[in-house]
């Protein structure tokens, strides 16, 4: 149990439960309530990984979402996850991390030698490297990528579960420092639905690291004494480890909750490891905080040089002294706050502020402390290797642009450093909210606002506590009243801190006496190795958009998005153009805050939720009787059914020889069904079809065609007048929804005149089609056989009966060209009628086909399928169905369009038949492309395409469909398909596009 | 015969929650009869109320409830009467003589959808987990409807109490895919 920079006392650790871990393959000891980071720098390691580009040695820079350096590859196997920031790895007992960016180890990395060709590495190196040839970038993309990478992603299944979540509320609070958790308490008292996220283990956010009072009690009590009566409120929910991750549209939030990361796994097998909330709030309070800026001074990124906020909260909060001998370097007051605690904690301290005679309580405390304070100077550089040994110091001139005088060295092992604060203005940007940039603090922050939203604290640019928790309580009361809550019992703000805080004096680049990118490097970008120099060569090569600059120099990019650089960049950019910050502008600043996981995001969606399996009332017995099983849409359709040992041809060809020869049957539920009723019901469908309906008698069936208003065919199916106002309408099985909606949006904006009704009754019936010589023998013997009869119940109509007992409409429909019933039985009848149809087909050899053989059926008719023969561009006319383009009746959706050119001229696309020539058993390829001469190589002039193509047992020989310009012209012609991965073109005979019983004799049987 | 063929639901035999506070159980055939029609038209609702014993809710998303029998809003002209199982036909029946004559439209659809029972103290938070609706007590309670997707299929939600207890309608396709859901989703809480 080594932690030799552990502090004796205090921390908000668990002193009393150890935890083991494992950095690169070493065992550590740390506490219950530490972060990886914080047991490391207990732990005396410094050195924490190597960076993306120049390979350098990097440590431990901030203590949060902000860090840029510390990022570890964590666990592993199916589990690990590269770039986790390990200020945010909550420690566990086991954890395993793996520093990145080093080969073969963190202390030895070859790939260092980057670092000393680093001038070879400039902005814009990929662009300017890999111009030219372009088939060379495969190579150099290898190279690069394993020499930069950014850690493995695992290669296992996820074995986690992911949660998803939506929640409402009044008013959600992002952020549970003293501004949020003052709003969340003051909504709350108002009887508002509250929800209060942090992304920290526990709520108080910087309170949590403080050592100041609120209310005459320590700062860290009465955040105890809050979270009391926040959990006490039944509609407050509070949600620790969460990160408000995107802010959206219409109040519309995604959170990341992490369940069980913090406890290495799922403890019950039940539990989620995260939760991706999506959470509609009608306010939002925002009280993220802000993040400190690094100052940018040659060598800044040597390990030990640590944002000062951060070392204040390892002391306080986790009890970790980062180092024994302290630089701080500031422009502002708040780093003499760390300086205090690290003196406290029993570091030796000394203050380089480069403000020249600073004043305040801060000051004076630090003074009365006997702290060392240098002003008016500033670090020029930082010494070591892998880690910070000392630093050298100058006096800053007037100007804030060179430096003066002699330099001194001063021995240290961590260097804390603070260029001012950047107000958390993520989420307020994702909301579309308008930044100022505030000279006192040399920061952005809020302005416009155009969501229901409003920051408070830090993130609203106010850094002192008394502030903090005033707005705080003014957020949380207005959000509460803005949400429609009356506010009688206002909570009062509580006391604290309220002495002035000095302003910051900005030195966005830290002289170091010689010319820049001499003598080492100042870090802009520590992610990205981005520096000073690499700014001003964008800026000569004439970068002037912020925007540009980001992607040329990749400033601000990465899994950490810039947040300690953005700012600090685009400051020396403006600089060099000579206007000030906010003229240069900032980049947008996009969701989610921090990366969030696929896992989360995916949920539970995965495996058999990915999508839901639609299944008939028979799907069962498909099952049972080894159906291959066929996608369309959502729906599982049986596609063949197998025998044993039967190739899919073999079965496919044996349930289409049934249907001419003997008897079949098939699952037909999936197609849509509409009842259509009202006095206007054959009105309606005589304008939505283009064929003729006002006389088509009760009983009887006519199919349809419908089109768009570009006169392309859209649907079809076959519609049944039920009684003089009622018809029942089908439609294909994948535009059931598509055309219900179509129907309702003409009879609700254009045709409120008519009086009809639409409703879908898809999935009342199940529907068993029987089709074959032998159909009526099988139908006839479940119900009257009588009532069957080619006069009783002639083709295209309908007739309702009992079958097998049970009340049924039947059908006289075919899509197969043969003698066809199908009958329709509600769906909880579905199984039975269909075993009832199975045990009184067996004596005539009945057979069970599935999509494939209704496919290669159909074809042998030439019956088109939408979507198939048909793409959107496709009239009736170019299908050869001019006979269902009514010509006398009036007006249909679609007609208008038949006079256009383009939809008239004599060329277009027309349905044809193919034969192959050479070989009658090659079957052609759905979407081969047909051209009248053959060339060496593409391009060729293509004068259509095949849409379907089988093998026909019937016919003995293969047959297609085609589409082939002014296809009806060339019966008996010749055309070549060619094959794609070559091989000798097809030839085929172009032939009328129905191949079996021409005239149609066996339907109507 | 028709008393002799098997009626078969889509959920039969299939494994439930193992949640005690959130329990689903299948209500396959409760009666369900699609209603069209013109709630301005004092002849319409009237004779509504005759043959149900309730008049047609007009405000969106609640229910009228007499006896046994439910009428669901569904929009500005539809509603869903839920009826109990094997009163469809005496319900279609009683509208189709009391609408005599207007223009109304009355279809059966009770086998179309399967109506999964949700019940328990967390039945409220499984269904969170996949509907984007605010159920809240303040927002949704007995007496309400609305249709939503809950996970990726259209469903139909009334509630019936307090403990909570939901009637998720959905259509017999999806059912297996729900209910499956719905038992995951409710692991968290076994």
């Amino acid at each position: 149990m080594t932690q030799k920079f552990r502090l004796a006392e205090g921390g908000r650790i668990n002193r009393d439960r150890p935890v083991r871990f494992r950095f690169d393959g070493i065992t550590y000891h740390g506490y219950e309530g530490d972060t990886l980071a914080s047991a490391l720098l207990a732990n005396g390691v410094r050195l924490v990984g190597r960076s993306f580009k120049y390979h350098r040695p990097r440590g431990i820079l901030s203590a949060g979402a902000e860090e840029p350096n510390a990022l570890v590859q964590l666990r592993e196997g199916a589990r690990t996850e590269p770039n986790m920031r390990a200020p945010q790895v909550a420690l566990f007992d086991g954890l395993t991390a793996e520093s990145q960016n080093r080969w073969p180890s963190l202390e030895f990395d070859v790939w260092s030698v980057n670092s000393l060709f680093s001038r070879f590495f400039p902005s814009g190196f990929y662009y300017k490297t890999f111009m030219w040839p372009a088939s060379f970038w495969m190579t150099y993309e290898k190279f690069i990528r394993n020499a930069t990478g950014l850690g493995k992603g695992p290669v296992g299944k996820d074995p986690d579960r992911y949660e998803q979540r939506h929640q409402w509320c009044d008013v959600l609070v992002a952020g549970g420092g003293p501004a949020g958790l003052m709003a969340a308490l003051a909504a709350g008292r108002a009887g508002a639905r509250v929800i209060l996220a942090d992304e920290q283990s526990e709520m108080g956010g910087s309170l949590l690291s403080d050592t100041s009072e609120i209310d005459g009690s320590q700062s860290a009590d009465w955040v105890a004494g809050i979270m009391d009566e926040l959990r006490s409120m039944e509609d407050v929910t509070i949600l620790p480890r969460t990160t408000v991750s995107g802010y959206y549209d219409y109040n519309f939030l995604t959170l990341l909750e992490r369940v069980t990361d913090h406890l290495g796994e799922d403890p019950d097998g039940k539990t989620p490891r995260q939760r991706f909330w999506q959470v509609r709030a009608k306010q939002v309070v925002l009280a993220t905080g802000a993040i400190e800026r690094p100052l940018s001074f040659l060598n800044n990124d040597r390990p030990g040089v640590m944002l000062a906020g951060a070392v204040r909260t390892y002391v306080n909060r986790y009890a970790a002294l980062p180092g024994r001998k302290a630089v701080i370097f500031t422009n502002n007051d708040s780093a003499y706050d760390t300086a205090l605690d690290l003196q406290r904690a029993g570091a030796a301290v000394t203050v380089i502020d480069v403000r020249k005679a600073p004043r305040g309580a801060r000051i004076d405390a630090a003074r009365a402390a006997g702290i060392d304070i240098e002003d008016g100077r500033v670090i020029t550089r930082a010494n070591g290797g892998k880690r910070v040994t000392g630093v050298i110091i100058r006096d800053l001139d007037e100007s804030g642009k060179s430096v003066t005088g002699g330099s001194r060295s001063i021995g240290c092992d961590l260097v804390a450093m603070s260029g001012g604060w950047n107000p958390t203005v993520h989420l307020f940007s994702q909301s579309r909210g308008k930044l100022r940039f505030d000279e006192l603090l040399a920061a952005f922050v809020p302005d416009k606002s155009f969501a229901d939203e409003r920051s408070a604290g830090a993130c609203n640019g106010s850094m002192r506590l008394s502030d903090c928790l005033a707005e705080g309580l003014r957020a949380g009361l207005a959000a509460a009243r803005d949400a429609g809550f009356n506010v009688r019992k206002a909570p009062t703000a509580p006391k604290a801190d309220e002495a002035e805080v000095g302003a910051t004096m900005p030195v966005w680049l830290v002289p170091s006496g010689k010319r820049l990118g001499r003598g080492g490097k100042h870090f802009v970008d520590f992610q990205n190795d981005v520096t000073a120099a690499d700014l001003h060569l964008a800026h000569r090569e004439g970068y002037v958009s912020v925007e540009h600059l980001k992607r040329y120099t990749t400033t601000g990019m990465g899994t950490d998005q810039g947040k300690t650089s953005n700012v600090n960049a685009l400051a020396i950019m403006a600089e060099l153009q000579g206007v000030s910050i906010p003229e240069a502008g900032t980049t947008t600043f996009r969701p989610p805050y921090t990366p969030t996981g696929f896992g989360a995001i995916a949920g539970r969606n995965v495996g058999a939720f990915m999508d839901p399996a639609r299944l008939t009332a028979m799907h069962d017995w498909h099952v049972e009787h080894g159906a291959m099983f066929e996608d369309v849409g959502q729906w599982k359709r049986p596609w063949y059914y197998p025998r044993d040992g039967e190739r899919m041809e073999d079965a496919v060809n044996r349930e289409v020889l049934a249907a001419r020869s003997a008897v079949t049957m098939l699952d037909a539920s999936t197609l849509g069904k509409i009842d259509i009723q009202g006095p206007d019901a054959a009105e309606f469908l005589n304008r939505i079809y283009t064929n003729a309906w006002l006389k088509l008698p009760v009983g009887s069936c006519r199919y349809g065609i419908m089109l768009h208003e570009d006169g392309m065919v859209f649907d079809d199916g076959v519609t049944t007048r039920l009684a003089k106002n009622r018809f029942l309408m089908t439609t294909t099985t994948g535009g059931a929804a598509n055309v219900l909606t179509w129907l309702e949006e003409w009879l609700q904006t254009e045709w409120p005149e008519l009086q009809v009704y639409c409703t879908s009754v898809s999935e009342q019936w199940a529907t068993v089609s029987v089709s074959g010589p032998y159909a009526r023998h099988v139908v006839g013997s479940l119900t009257d056989y009588d009532k069957l009869g080619p006069r009783d119940l002639p083709f295209m109509t309908m007739a309702e009966m009992k079958v097998a007992g049970i009340p049924a409409r039947v059908y006289r429909i075919s899509f197969t060209g043969e003698l066809a019933f199908e009958v329709n039985v509600p769906r909880r009848y579905g199984l039975a009628l269909w075993q009832a149809i199975w045990e009184a087909g067996r004596k005539y050899g009945i057979t069970p086909y599935g999509t494939e053989a209704m496919h290669v059926l159909r074809a042998e008719k030439g019956f088109i399928i939408v979507g198939q023969e048909t793409d959107g561009t496709v009239t009736p006319m170019d299908l050869g169905m001019d006979w269902i383009v009514a010509k006398k009746k009036g007006d249909f959706i679609g007609r208008r369009s038949f006079a256009r050119a383009d939809t008239a001229r004599p060329d277009r696309k027309q349905l044809v038949g193919l034969f192959t020539e050479d070989d009658p058993h090659h079957v052609l390829v759905e979407g081969q492309q047909l051209v009248e001469e053959v060339k060496r190589a593409p391009p060729m002039k293509m004068v259509g395409h095949v849409t379907s193509a089988y093998f026909s047992p019937n016919l003995g020989r293969s047959i297609a469909l085609a589409v082939v310009k002014s296809g009806r012209e060339r019966m008996g012609e010749t055309l070549y398909a060619p094959r794609l991965g070559g091989g000798r073109p097809v030839k085929v005979t172009v032939t009328d596009p129905v191949f079996f019983d021409k005239e149609g004799v066996r339907a109507r049987g | 015969m028709a008393d002799t063929a098997t009626e078969t639901s889509p959920l039969d035999g299939r494994a439930g929650s193992r949640a005690d506070s959130a329990v689903i159980v299948e209500h396959p055939h409760l009666g369900k009869i699609d209603l069209r029609g013109d709630p301005g038209d004092t002849a319409f609702v009237d004779a509504v109320a005759e043959a149900i014993g309730a008049a047609p809710p007009i405000v969106a998303n609640t229910v009228a409830t007499a006896g046994k029998n439910s009428i669901l809003w569904l929009g500005p002209d539809e509603w869903l009467l839920v009826t109990p199982e094997g009163n469809q036909g005496q319900a279609e029946g009683a509208l189709r003589t009391a609408l005599e004559g207007q223009h109304v439209s009355i279809v059966d659809t009770t086998d179309a959808r399967t109506t999964i029972r949700l019940h328990g103290a967390n039945a409220r938070n499984v269904l969170m987990k996949g509907c984007p609706l605010d159920l809240h007590p303040r927002a949704f309670g007995p007496g309400q409807c609305a249709q939503s997707i809950l996970a990726k299929a259209d469903v139909l939600i009334h509630q019936l109490d307090d403990a909570p207890t939901y009637d998720i309608h959905v259509l017999c396709s999806f059912s297996r895919y729900l209910w499956d859901w719905l038992a995951d989703a409710a692991k968290e809480f076994s």
